[in-house]
């Protein structure tokens, strides 16, 4: 019981080892930090709230770092409590959040007019993109993916990440954003043709240079 | 008589929708049948399924998507 016991008080020149468990775990934790910024900024498209939530989920791990036995425990511990503090800025921010999409829609009507020919045929055939996702070492496909989320109009971007990955219920997210149902299925299925769009050319540009 | 004919622009909605909801009845017939005799739309339907895939990994946190800033 009483080894649980760190962090907290200073210890002497006897805790000296618990000092050094202690700044090894800062450590760790401090190698997990830009990851975890960069996501909360994909989600949250603002630097000054990304460092808010990303500061505070490192905070609450570094006040209990007992709890954490493995590396891979701490990680997901970390991403579960960043999900939750994305949630909560958003829902506090509910108001400033939800403008903008009015100029998205012009942009949509592009987009589907590019992808798909009057007659309602593709304009160009979809890529064979192979399996990027099953290769371990495909790094490259999800740097790309990565990006291309981040080039989502705001709007949709938001909507389409609480969906895949705060794992937010079609309820939740209409309730979040004042949306109704069928707006945010239209939200949705701009998001992920927009995402596609995104990958084909930059996927499918990049790995045919590469082999 | 149910319209089954879909264009791969109606096709495509079906298969984004069916990322986030189920689809009617008519639609998922339409879809199989539209998917039998089409080239261009089962590739979507793929790469559809990637992006699945692939959004599963990311968050799930998959040591491969870990980079070095």
């Amino acid at each position: 019981m009483g080894t649980a016991h760190r962090g907290g008080q200073a210890a002497g020149d006897s805790g000296s080892g618990v000092i050094l468990a202690a700044m090894d775990f800062q450590n760790e934790l401090a190698s997990h930090r830009t990851y975890l910024l960069r996501f909360a900024r994909l989600q949250l498209r603002n630097d000054a709230w990304a460092e808010d939530a990303v500061s505070e989920t490192l905070l609450a791990a570094l006040s209990k770092p007992q709890s954490f036995g493995s590396k891979s425990q701490l990680k997901t511990w970390l991403v579960g409590i960043l999900k939750h503090k994305v949630l909560d800025l958003f829902r506090s921010h509910a108001r400033e959040v939800c403008v903008d999409s009015e100029g998205e829609e012009t942009g949509a009507e592009e987009l589907e007019n590019l992808v798909f020919k009057a007659d309602g045929h593709f304009a160009q055939t979809p890529a064979d993109w192979g399996n990027p996702e099953q290769d371990l070492h495909s790094r490259q496909f999800f740097l790309v993916l990565e990006a291309c989320t981040d080039k989502l109009p705001a709007v949709l971007g938001r909507v389409f990440l609480m969906r895949e990955w705060l794992e937010l219920s079609s309820e939740e997210i209409c309730k979040d954003l004042g949306l109704t149902p069928t707006n945010l299925y239209v939200q949705l299925h701009r998001a992920r043709l927009r995402l596609r769009e995104c990958l084909e050319l930059n996927w499918f540009g990049t790995s045919k240079e590469a082999t | 008589m149910i319209p089954l004919r879909r264009t791969c622009k109606q096709v495509a909605a079906i298969l984004i929708a069916r990322e986030d909801r189920a689809i009617t009845l008519p639609d998922s017939v339409a879809l199989r049948l539209h998917l039998m005799a089409c080239k261009a739309c089962p590739r979507f339907e793929r790469q559809l399924l990637t992006m699945r895939n692939a959004m599963r990994q990311w968050r799930h946190y998959a040591d491969d998507v870990e980079t070095d800033a």
